[in-house]
């Protein structure tokens, strides 16, 4: 039987990696949007986790929100992507530093 | 009762508007129709209401019409006060109001501003009624300011004069000194009485009375004191009393019917008509009495002299209304709130009566009104001639006349009380007798007789003024000569004002004169017995001898007594005075304040200080905006983890 400290150190794992991903990539967009569903995923492994342990089945319904939330999001973020693309012929992280103060 | 009295406030009011508003419609002819068909029909009420209370003994009316507003118990409205005292000064400004209107038909005649003019006169009746029938203080203030913007709109009426705004413009801020006292004794008032309305106030006048004031914990006034003093400064704005009264004389810039209406007869005998109605306060502070009794006989006495020296027809008036204002405010300083106000009825009607025959000669001059160019116009201005006569002798109180029975009551009067400063006043106003008479005489005699001093032109078209200016003057010269005889009794010595003027018995000089009084004609014999008589004659002989029997007298003595004459023509130096420290000073202090306080501490510091600071802050905090989304991410993911750090170490 897997314990729930196991299962939790996955997921801070999971967490950890998505993290490091954001923070090391200094190249691509498209990989932060893979770190940030990541993040949800480390996120929903909790939730699973929680929900299994202490016989809550609400938890494993925020996942389904969770999950359904995260697909809307990638979407949109494709899709800003791709105009962002077609606007400057560059998805690199390096190059977008509009924002500057 | 109501409806009448309504009517008579509100019939002047109406007339204006129609004449200020419509003029363009109804015309010159409809202005002046409507605003004399309206003082008239208040005129004649208010003979109707003083007829009431002298014949059937009405009661004293006090009631409110309208409830303008009412806040955590202060309760402010408009209502009417009718009494004696009322009922005698709504008389005598439609009356005045009522000539000084139909003369302006014929002195205005030729004036762009007709009807601008007329709406004027008649808002400033309204105003003026307003303030003598409140019956609180709240609707005194209204009309007192009331009355004051339309002096102020009448005084620069010729509004392209430089000098006619520069007057106005002095008025007002003269009078906004006044007012400031003015304001302060009323919320002194409301203060301690909780009140506002007359006769709640004077109800609460004994317990005002106790009340002090803790400056410090040592110093202490008295409230009503204070009150009293606050009030009175408002009076002395109004009034033009010592050393408020520079604006008065400059205020003759204005048109002559006004100059007879505001600055003689009826606003600025305001603040005597407040004194008068405050007496219930007045009363009890010996001290405000005392500071008024001095501050009236300064004026009286001095502001006398300056018209011995002016060579300017209305100015030389101007300062008989000064002194003569002075008169009356020493009467209410020794408590003869009765001799004041009966001398400011007498006074009104020959104040007046001097005025509009000043307009007369200055009409048939050409608007010219330096004395030095007139001269032996008594036969070319016969009606103008005689009416002047009559009212000159009525200021100089020559025996019979309306002012000699005012003056010369007035007078014994302050010889009869004990008061501090009354030796000084009693002085002052005897001696002003001769000096009444003098420059009253002087103005005569270089105006109507002697040489004729005017060039060719002007004599050739000098002829009398026209019936609308001359009717008004034979209405006047009416009772400036003869209202005294059958008055004195019942308004100086009778009951008249018992019922609106209070007096403690101990400072009643008037009721100890009245029991030597035994009728006019005796009062006129007692006269005889007494210096101001002789004094007023003397002015005249001195008057004629040097002004019209050789005139190289009073050039010599104008010689010899050099300092005295300079003095004089710079009017004591109240002028200098306002101009180099007054208004030089509040210039320096207004020139610091803005500066220093305005352009240094509130634009540099404050203001443009604030936007600097934050704009260095911001200098310094651009340099971690980098623009890179992972550097946002890692400091957003570092205060995630520093926050949870926190709790779990808290806990």
């Amino acid at each position: 039987m897997i314990s729930l400290a196991q299962v939790l150190t996955l997921s801070g794992i999971l967490f950890a990696i998505a993290v490091a991903g954001l923070f090391l990539n200094r190249k691509n967009i498209i990989l932060l949007l893979m770190c940030i569903e990541l993040m949800l995923l480390a996120v929903n492994f909790n939730f699973i986790a929680f929900s299994r342990f202490l016989g809550d089945i609400n938890g494993q319904i925020f996942v389904f929100f969770i999950l359904t939330v995260a697909a809307a999001e990638a979407a949109i973020g494709l899709a800003i992507l791709v105009v962002l693309f077609r606007e400057r012929r560059s998805i690199d992280v390096e190059d977008l530093d509009t924002l500057q103060g | 009762m109501q409806k009448i009295y309504l009517t008579i406030v509100l019939a002047p009011l109406i007339a204006s508007l129609a004449a200020g508003l419509g003029g363009r419609i109804i015309g010159r002819t409809g202005a002046h129709v409507v605003t004399i068909a309206g003082v008239a029909l208040s005129c004649v009420l208010s003979l109707y209401v003083l007829d009431k209370f002298l014949v059937d003994g009405m009661a004293t009316y006090d009631a409110p019409v309208y409830t303008w507003l009412v806040s955590d118990g202060l309760h402010l409205g408009i209502g009417f006060y009718i009494d004696h005292l009322t009922a005698m000064m709504m008389v005598v400004v439609t009356f005045v109001s009522l000539m000084v209107h139909i003369y302006t038909v014929g002195y205005m005649h030729a004036d762009p501003g007709y009807t601008r003019f007329f709406s004027y006169i008649s808002l400033f009746t309204f105003a003026m009624l307003m303030l003598v029938m409140a019956n609180n203080f709240m609707q005194l203030f209204f009309g007192w300011e009331a009355v004051g913007v339309i002096s102020y709109l009448l005084i620069g009426f010729w509004y392209t004069r430089p000098t006619a705004i520069a007057a106005n413009l002095k008025a007002f801020l003269v009078n906004r000194v006044g007012d400031f006292g003015f304001v302060l004794g009323i919320a002194a008032v409301l203060y301690y009485t909780g009140s506002l309305d007359y006769a709640t106030v004077f109800a609460h006048a004994t317990s005002f009375a106790g009340a002090e004031i803790h400056i410090t914990p040592t110093i202490t006034w008295s409230a009503i004191t204070f009150t009293c003093l606050c009030l009175f400064v408002g009076a002395m704005g109004k009034s033009a009393q010592v050393p408020l009264h520079v604006w008065l004389p400059d205020s003759m810039e204005g048109p002559t019917p006004i100059s007879a209406l505001i600055h003689a007869a009826t606003m600025v005998t305001a603040g005597i008509f407040m004194v008068a109605r405050m007496s219930p306060l007045f009363e009890l502070s010996e001290t405000a009495l005392s500071t008024v009794l001095i501050i009236g006989a300064t004026t009286a006495f001095f502001m006398g002299l300056l018209g011995i020296v002016n060579n300017d027809i209305k100015r030389v008036i101007a300062y008989s209304t000064l002194s003569q204002l002075g008169y009356m405010t020493v009467a209410l300083g020794v408590s003869a709130y009765g001799a004041g106000i009966f001398h400011l009825m007498t006074h009104a009607f020959f104040k007046a009566l001097l005025f509009l025959a000043a307009g007369s000669v200055i009409e048939a001059m050409h608007h010219e009104q330096d004395m030095r160019r007139m001269g032996g116009l008594k036969k070319y201005l016969p009606i103008t001639y005689w009416t002047c006569l009559v009212g000159a002798l009525a200021l100089i109180g020559f025996p019979g006349t309306s002012g000699f029975f005012s003056k010369d009551a007035l007078i014994e009067a302050v010889g009869a009380s004990h008061r501090l400063g009354s030796g000084y006043a009693y002085f002052a106003v005897v001696s002003g007798v001769f000096i009444t008479a003098l420059y009253t005489f002087r103005m005569f005699f270089m105006t109507f007789h002697g040489k004729e001093r005017m060039d060719e032109e002007t004599r050739h078209h000098l002829h009398e003024s026209p019936r609308t200016i001359t009717v008004p003057l034979v209405l006047l010269a009416i009772p400036a000569a003869a209202i005294g005889w059958f008055t004195i009794r019942p308004v100086l010595f009778g009951d008249f004002f018992s019922g609106s003027i209070h007096v403690l018995p101990a400072n009643d000089v008037l009721a100890k004169l009245g029991e030597e009084f035994a009728g006019p004609v005796s009062f006129i014999g007692q006269a005889f017995l007494s210096l101001p008589i002789y004094l007023a004659g003397l002015g005249v002989l001195t008057a004629w001898l040097f002004f019209l029997e050789k005139p190289e007298l009073a050039d010599r003595a104008e010689r010899s007594f050099h300092w005295l004459y300079e003095i004089l023509v710079r009017k004591f130096g109240f002028d200098w005075f306002n101009n180099h420290v007054i208004v030089a000073g509040s210039r320096l202090l207004g020139g610091g304040l803005w500066k220093y306080g305005d352009e240094m501490l509130i634009d540099g510091a404050a203001v443009n200080g604030s936007a600097r600071v934050v704009g260095w802050l911001s200098s310094v905090v651009r340099y971690a905006q980098s623009g890179y989304l992972y550097h946002y991410a890692f400091a957003m993911i570092l205060g995630l983890a520093s926050l949870l750090f926190w709790l779990l170490w808290r806990t």
